[in-house]
């Protein structure tokens, strides 16, 4: 398994720990000091563990690009796995924050997290697209 | 990886990037208010992210992988398979359309016809779920 792979897989584990927990917060006595972190909870469901969790596998077991770069752009996955948890350990902070108490920061920092996470998804699939071919 | 799964994994690929495109603009909605209709377009980056991208991916995925078969034809009846994929896609189109311009019925005929399209392709790849054949002995 690709170092790149493990990071995904490690990480995407983490967030579906992570995500549990806060499944347990959200419905227990302290839910009523963490309004607005429901959407959080969720993407890191679908985005931290699903979504990385395919991003890894793919990474690992599509077919070769080419026997010099049997898994393409290595450089594009790291981009990915960066953008990716970059993007959303912004939107896991900064949204729950904002709904609290808006600020300007708060703001601009969603809109970071949004391209971000944007970005990790526009290079999975740039290093992806050409890894998919018939045999 | 078999045209079909390459087809399957394309497609899923596209909705992805249209499901995290609608994600993106919904979360900098939240941080800087540039439209306040933008809210409407939830149901799509639901329907591009779950059905499109997650749920495309994997039948993609399983079609390639799964178990074949040592007679006949190795991946079963591709041509439910086929139909899945068309169901699945024209489907989410449907959808699409009835979010965006409000088309009545669109809908409710594109969820059918991607629930048509999952039963396609469990239908066609059901036998392949097996243990490993026994290889004979020589």
């Amino acid at each position: 398994m690709p170092t790149l792979t493990r990071w995904f897989l490690k990480a995407a584990l983490l967030y579906l720990l992570f995500a549990l927990v806060a499944g347990v917060l959200l419905v227990s006595s302290v839910s009523k000091f963490i309004t607005g972190f429901f959407p959080a909870y969720f993407h890191m469901l679908t985005f931290g563990w699903l979504t990385q969790l395919i991003f890894g596998v793919a990474f690992w077991m599509f077919p070769k690009y080419s026997i010099a770069k049997s898994r393409g752009h290595e450089w594009l996955g790291w981009a990915t796995f960066i953008l990716l948890n970059t993007g959303l350990l912004l939107r896991i902070i900064f949204e729950p924050l904002n709904a609290i108490a808006p600020s300007l920061m708060n703001s601009w920092a969603l809109i970071a997290s949004a391209i971000l996470q944007w970005l990790s998804g526009f290079s999975f699939v740039l290093n992806t697209w050409v890894r998919i071919k018939e045999r | 990886m078999p045209r079909l799964s390459v087809y399957f994994v394309r497609a899923s690929l596209i909705h992805a990037l249209l499901g995290f495109t609608v994600g993106g603009l919904l979360l900098a909605n939240k941080g800087v208010m540039f439209s306040p209709t933008l809210w409407s377009l939830l149901p799509l980056h639901i329907e591009f992210a779950f059905i499109g991208w997650m749920a495309q991916f994997a039948m993609g995925v399983a079609f390639w992988i799964l178990q074949r078969f040592s007679r006949g034809s190795p991946r079963g009846n591709e041509k439910l398979v086929w139909a899945a994929f068309a169901l699945l896609n024209t489907g989410i189109l449907l959808v699409v359309i009835q979010s965006l311009f409000g088309v009545n019925g669109f809908a409710l005929s594109g969820r059918i016809m991607e629930l048509l399209g999952l039963a396609a392709f469990a239908a066609g790849n059901w036998r392949r779920i097996k243990p490993l054949e026994d290889k004979p002995r020589s």
